[in-house]
């Protein structure tokens, strides 16, 4: 009976590794972070306009709006496209069709980042430069590799919620003479709302935390970009950027920003928990 | 002789491999109620389906023969599917109001046919819900969802979207199965009061509901291992139903199966 | 009018998917066309040389499996640990809704993060290192690894179950003896399908396993996987060319993985344990 009882608690334990590591990861990356406010006020470092490592200065506010940026971007680019998929697999397309669009979507979900930050590299880059010129780097190119990126995940979750849509209210509809774009337009996709909602916050996850690619478009230059050719960065372009040679205060502002990516990711689970609690009751 | 609305011609209709439906041949007569009998899973609603072309939303379905809308084959290459369903209106077995207000569930129908003045989709929403028999036990809380009624109000409610469209015919399946047999009563006296206006076809399995309202009776059966439901007698219901010149009708009637 | 309506939006739909289904064979195409022709014995089997990384990556493609492979072995007690847990032991109420939102958001933490915290604790012991990588990368596919298990254990008849305390086994004989065994080749999928997904990390690779040249022998040593060669090689704009084969090798591979978890997850649907 003992020996049930130890093996029940091994078992629990490895359920925990995973909330356990969550502590492990805020205290170490706060431990390593947080010193940097003992000398730089929070508010510089959130506010200041002014990101030069090298002669200590350390105002994230650029990097912030950068992350902003291609975030939003990528989001305008990548959800409306990832809900038309989801809308086209789940209602319009034959399952043939279906049977080709569908697996596609999967496997760019597999692609590698670094591979679409290559891609962007030898094909976007060049392309946007010759669209509007400047050196090809910059929200433009930044955003539609990313769009890319983020479209399947907000594809597959959408197109599980339109499934879950009970079909009577699809047959009520068509019953009454409705086309099958207005059924979608005024049934199915208002009763689709909530779900939708939660696969695009997972997309703006995906987005904020994406390092490879972006690192490889975004041009890398700490400042708010004012026009479409501007370089720029983002917190995870610069983080993944300077920590190879990073050290003493410039490290620990470098924690600090990924203190930041860790508390938007965990507020973006929160937000994801409560809209799937209120859908369920 | 009254026009008919509906008229069939050798039909046939296959899901798949299986078919389903085997040469039937009748008419509907406009105007009055035609009521659908047999035993279930023989293809009545299968049938019914046909009529409006829901069915072409089955994938591997398919019709041979003719089925003709005043005159009109309904599977004509110009035939233009959201149209039809306008004219030939469904209501389902399981009330299925949309997850909106009752004012909206009323309003889809007008709406999406491009009604837009608020004057007249109030004025449409209220002879709409008047007509089947709902509107005064709903007209002051137009605005709280559909799914907040009772079964039977359900129903009733999606009866008024139906109305709503302005239909020529009203197809019903087995409409007050799933509902208790107070309302079922309310919605047999509202369906009678229809039929001076408009077509209707009932599936039920209720024959002493079919031998109550209707004025004409199909009976329909699936008799060999084929499975294909076949006409087997179509008349008054009254000499159906007193009178059956078949041998199997009389058995169901009777009771002896089904 | 509403005839318009109806067949533009239903174009759009139509065009959307096929501009998704038109980029993923550009970007295959492409990768395809340009790495085929390094792909070479010399390629796979020798070293980069110079400067340029002239040569092969063999050193990469062994560091990348390498890497991932110990991922897994890390992974699997834990991730089948924690799957047995969920199904077998816990009942449901708050430590299972703790459980599983450790899960969601580890899975939702940026990799990144993930590669400073394995800097901050794994590489402060190891260095960097095949461990400090593995350990790290083990973490980040944990969530998807249990979730995995979980599935494939649900999915163990109930009637083995019953049979096996019907029969007077304790629980934990009945884990080990029944519920494993037959959950185990649907467990492997699973794992199979997240080595997969560590194969193409980059940000946490290369803050942990570090970027060195060498071919990596014991767990303790450096190493450079595929993923961060490519990173290098494109954004320094050299060898180009290799790469090309490096992000083909990288894709093959990837494919492969998630083609062998799909045939072996079709055979175990079929023929059971």
């Amino acid at each position: 009976m003992k020996k049930e009882k130890i093996l029940r608690y091994i078992f629990l334990l490895a359920a925990s590794v995973a909330i356990l590591t969550i502590f492990l990861i805020l205290i170490f990356i706060a431990a390593k972070g947080v010193p940097l406010f003992f000398k730089v006020p929070l508010g510089k470092f959130l506010f200041g306009m002014d990101w030069s490592p090298t002669k200590g200065h350390f105002g994230a506010f650029p990097l912030l709006v950068g992350s902003f940026l291609v975030t939003a971007g990528a989001v305008a680019i990548g959800a409306p496209l990832g809900v038309a998929v989801a809308i086209f697999l789940s209602e319009i397309a034959s399952p043939k069709v279906a049977n080709l669009i569908r697996p596609t979507v999967e496997l760019l979900a597999g692609i590698p980042s670094v591979i679409y930050g290559f891609f962007g590299i030898m094909i976007i880059i060049p392309l946007v430069r010759n669209l509007i010129g400047g050196a090809g780097f910059g929200l433009i190119s930044a955003s539609l590799v990313l769009a890319i990126m983020i479209l399947p995940t907000i594809a597959a979750l959408t197109e599980d919620t339109l499934r879950s849509i009970p079909k009577a209210h699809k047959w009520g509809s068509l019953a009454l003479g409705a086309t099958q774009w207005q059924t979608i337009k005024r049934v199915i996709l208002p009763s689709a709302s909530e779900g939708i909602f939660s696969a695009i916050i997972l997309g703006v996850g995906r987005a904020i935390g994406e390092t490879m690619a972006v690192l490889m478009v975004v041009g890398n230059a700490p400042i708010i970009p004012t026009s479409l050719k501007d370089p720029f960065s983002t917190m995870t372009s610069v983080i993944a950027l300077d920590m190879s040679y990073a050290s003493g205060q410039h490290q620990q502002a470098l924690f600090a920003l990924a203190l930041i990516l860790f508390i938007i990711s965990m507020f973006l689970v929160a937000m994801l928990r409560l809209v799937s609690h209120k859908r369920s009751s | 002789m009254s026009d008919e609305a509906f008229e069939v011609k050798d039909l046939d209709f296959w899901y798949d491999d299986f078919k389903a439906l085997e040469d039937l041949n009748f008419e509907i007569k406009a105007r009055a109620i035609t009521a659908f009998i047999g035993p279930s899973g023989c293809g009545k609603s299968t049938l019914l389906r046909c009529l409006n072309r829901l069915n072409d939303l089955v994938p591997d379905a398919k019709v041979k023969g003719a089925i003709k809308l005043f005159g009109k084959n309904i599977h004509d290459a110009d035939v233009d599917l959201p149209t039809l369903r306008r004219r030939v209106a469904m209501i389902f077995q399981q009330p299925n109001p949309f997850p909106f207000s009752i004012y909206d569930n009323v309003a889809y129908g007008p709406r999406i046919h491009g009604m837009k003045r608020k004057s007249e989709l109030d004025d449409i929403v209220e002879s709409s819900l008047e007509k089947a028999a709902l509107w005064r036990e709903v007209k002051d809380k137009l605005n709280d969802s559909g799914l907040e009624l009772s079964g039977g109000q359900q129903q009733r409610l999606c009866i008024a979207r139906a109305l709503a469209v302005k239909p020529e015919v009203l197809l019903m399946d087995e409409p007050c199965s799933a509902i208790d047999p107070i309302s079922t009563q309310k919605i047999e006296d509202l369906i009678y009061e229809l039929k001076k206006k408009l077509t209707i076809v009932m599936v039920t399995h209720n024959m002493q509901q079919a031998a109550r309202i209707s004025s004409w009776t199909a009976f329909l059966l699936a008799e060999d291992e084929s499975g294909s439901a076949k006409l087997i007698e179509y008349g008054k219901t009254n000499d159906i139903f007193t009178k059956p010149k078949d041998k199997r009708t009389e058995n169901y009637i009777t009771g002896r199966f089904g | 009018m509403k005839r318009i309506e109806d067949k533009i939006a239903i174009g759009c739909l139509w065009l959307s998917s096929l501009l998704v289904l038109f980029f993923l064979l550009v970007l295959l195409s492409y990768i395809t066309i340009k790495g085929l022709p390094v792909l070479s014995p010399r390629f796979l089997f020798s070293f980069p040389h110079g400067v340029e990384a002239r040569g092969g990556i063999s050193p990469m493609i062994v560091a990348t499996f390498y890497l991932t492979i110990l991922s897994g072995i890390i992974v699997s007690p834990i991730a089948i640990g924690g799957a047995v847990y969920l199904t077998q032991y816990a009942k449901p109420g708050r430590v299972v809704r703790i459980i599983r939102f450790g899960a969601d958001a580890l899975s939702s933490v940026p990799s990144i993060v993930f590669g400073l915290f394995g800097l901050a604790l794994f590489v402060s012991f190891f260095g960097y290192s095949m461990i400090a990588g593995g350990l790290t990368l083990s973490l980040m596919i944990l969530p998807v690894a249990m979730r995995a298990s979980e599935d494939a254990i649900l999915a163990v008849p109930r009637s083995f179950r019953e049979a096996s305390f019907g029969l007077g086994a304790t629980q934990w004989q009945t884990i080990k003896n029944v519920i494993i065994p037959v959950a185990l080749p649907r467990i492997l999928t699973g794992l199979i399908l997240g080595i997969g997904r560590a194969f193409g990390e980059t940000a946490a690779v290369f803050l942990t396993a570090g970027m060195a040249l060498n071919l990596p022998l014991l767990p303790t040593d450096p190493g450079r996987t595929m993923t961060v060669h490519l990173y290098l090689l494109a954004t320094e704009g050299i060898s180009i060319d290799i790469a090309f084969g490096t992000a083909l090798l990288l894709m093959i591979f990837i494919l492969s993985f998630n083609f062998l978890a799909r045939f072996l997850g079709a055979r175990s649907v079929k023929g059971g344990s």
